[in-house]
């Protein structure tokens, strides 16, 4: 067997040993996409009367960037996940066997587009009951809904080698934290900007505005904000994915060569 | 082939503190080593490069005749691990557990399945197979892990600490299996920190102490070099020490240690009841009188008292013999809060 066809075989089978996982532990899974939904619900209701988006309401806007800070806290859970193997010693099972020393980490980041999805699915249902619509067509709806995904995805594979590099559950949430926050604030995620001085300079520039100004031409929700003129924003969707490429380029062959030194010490 | 693990020279450091300090050992196809040594001896390390889990800084290893170093792989098709340093998955059921390890070892869908229930079986685990393994008792989860580690039906089999945490009816259990084991001709790596259960399942042991090997024979060696039971005394005077200190050199094997303080008295002896006996007559003849005497099989700080001086408390909290983080007497892993 090739060792692609490895990767992904034995990946399979940790893939479904975290989906396992995840239907024997359901609490885990409810009370990590609450969040998102009481997000969207205190942005929506608390924000929503104060921030003027020209010809589109708050709340229609919110969700693109919603959706982005969704997906981004919800790769802490592959961080949290591996951080968990590493302390309960299921990573030294693994790494003792004959497997890829890739699958781990596939069957990780492939099981948690499972999470990312079902986050995202509830968000969606949520938004519509606050107003929120897909104002496109079906082919730019789901195409929206793939961008995330695809972003999720790749942001899972930076939060992998978080996880392996720190091993303790508390440390990669709170860690992960710290850095999210801003990352998702300093962006379009929650207002149409501009930002004060330098802040607007980052924003433009930062992916996730990108991915959230994406979400939100896919969805219908741009209203009639002025269509930006920086190149990042101007092109959302192509300066999105070249960030999934220089994410997965970096990340995945960074995560891999941690798990194999990670017990290490 | 016949030797199924080589090291040699297996130093392993820890920033300044050295785990394995040059490490040699040698176990023959079929038979079973005993890794004997306390908290922070470098079991644990020597058990994770033989794994190909650590890598050495300096050293040849040799498992199942590949070199460690350059064919991890290989290696890995070919051992079992079980212990402290790896774990079943308390949320997967039993049957599921194994069932995943015999898919990662490449068995295959329906030879994993067969081998899973078979082991199931064989571990006395078969009505428990299909709940998770959070509900299982300490000993059955030593069970399940034991079976992952025989799920490929491995050449060789690495065993860390298998009984620590047990209770003593599921360590006489898993004494048992591990024997069943070893008649079935596997070649076993065990380590352990007790002197009964190296005694029991090893067919050599070899003491190891800061990451040093400082003896080896077979059981039945070792406890003629330290005594087979010990005599230990307590005395009414601290005056009558050294004159009881005389009497029991005439009776033990090696040398008798001397607890001052406690007015304490420790020796090896081969005789059993008929020396304790003879020691108390003297003493008696001697006119010095005794607080407490009993004998007693050789623990793991009587090996260390006899081969090193020092006892193996000592080590585990000397400055320099820093404790593996792993290393830990109690299973851990069981607190972990589950997210």
């Amino acid at each position: 067997m090739s060792s692609v066809a490895l990767a992904l075989s034995d990946g399979a089978v940790v893939a479904k040993r975290n989906l396992i996982k995840i239907k024997r532990v359901p609490e885990v899974l409810i009370w990590t996409t609450m969040s998102p939904i009481m997000f969207v619900l205190l942005f929506a209701y608390v924000f929503g009367s104060n921030i003027p988006v020209p010809g589109v309401s708050y709340r229609e806007f919110l969700m693109g960037g919603i959706f982005v800070q969704t997906v981004i806290f919800g790769s802490t859970f592959t961080g949290a996940g591996l951080a968990e193997d590493m302390t309960k010693g299921i990573i030294d099972r693994f790494r003792s066997l004959p497997m890829a020393r890739s699958a781990v980490l596939v069957g990780r980041t492939a099981s948690d587009i499972f999470y990312n999805a079902t986050s995202i699915t509830l968000m969606s249902l949520t938004g519509l009951v606050v107003g929120w619509r897909i104002r496109t067509g079906l082919i730019e709806g789901i195409g929206g809904f793939l961008l995330l995904l695809l972003f999720a995805y790749a942001f899972s594979w930076v939060m992998a080698y978080v996880g392996l590099k720190v091993s303790s559950v508390e440390v990669v949430n709170n860690a992960s934290f710290m850095f999210i926050m801003p990352l998702t604030f300093i962006s379009n995620a929650f207002v149409p900007g501009p930002l004060p001085g330098p802040l607007q300079t980052f924003a433009e520039w930062n992916p996730v505005s990108a991915v959230a100004q994406a979400a939100r031409e896919a969805f219908g929700n741009t209203g009639t904000v002025p269509e930006p003129t920086v190149w990042s924003l101007d092109n959302p969707v192509a300066y999105t994915l070249i960030w999934i490429g220089i994410i997965l380029a970096i990340f995945i062959p960074l995560s891999v060569r941690q798990y194999n030194k990670a017990a290490n010490r | 082939m016949t030797h199924m693990i080589r090291t040699s020279g297996l130093v392993k450091r820890y920033g300044n503190v050295l785990a394995l300090d040059g490490l040699d050992l040698v176990v023959p196809k079929g038979a079973v080593l005993g890794l004997l040594g306390p908290n922070g001896a470098g079991k644990t390390t020597a058990v994770r490069i033989l794994t190909t889990l650590l890598e050495p800084d300096e050293g040849a290893v040799e498992v199942a005749g590949l070199n460690v170093r350059s064919e991890p792989d290989k290696v890995r098709e070919r051992i079992g691990l079980s212990g402290q340093t790896a774990a079943v998955d308390e949320h997967l059921t039993g049957f599921e557990n194994l069932d995943m390890v015999g898919r990662l070892y490449h068995l295959g869908r329906k030879r994993s399945r067969e081998r899973a229930r078979e082991l199931l079986g064989r571990f006395d685990l078969a009505e428990a197979g299909d709940r998770s393994a959070k509900t299982y008792s300490g000993g059955m989860r030593r069970r399940l892990d034991l079976a992952a580690a025989l799920v490929a039906e491995p050449e060789v089999l690495f065993l860390d600490e298998p009984t620590t945490g047990l209770d003593p009816r599921s360590r006489i259990q898993m004494w048992e299996t591990i024997q069943d084991l070893a008649r079935g001709g596997s070649t076993v790596l065990l380590t352990t920190q007790y002197m009964e259960e190296a005694d029991r399942l090893a067919d050599d042991i070899v003491v190891i102490d800061r990451g040093r090997k400082i003896a080896e024979g077979t059981p039945d060696e070792l406890k003629t070099q330290i005594g087979g039971e010990r005599i230990e005394s307590v005395l009414a005077t601290a005056a009558d020490l050294h004159p009881a200190q005389a009497i029991l050199a005439g009776l033990c094997v090696g040398e008798v240690q001397l607890d001052e303080q406690a007015r304490r008295l420790t020796a090896g002896v081969t005789g059993g009841a008929e020396v304790l006996k003879r020691f108390l007559q003297r003493l008696a003849d001697a006119n010095i009188a005794v607080v407490d005497v009993g004998l007693h099989r050789p623990t793991l700080d009587d090996v260390f008292l006899s081969l090193t001086g020092h006892s193996a408390e000592e080590v585990a909290e000397s400055p320099d013999g820093r404790s593996e983080p792993e290393a830990e007497p109690t299973d851990t892993r069981e607190k972990e809060a589950v997210r």
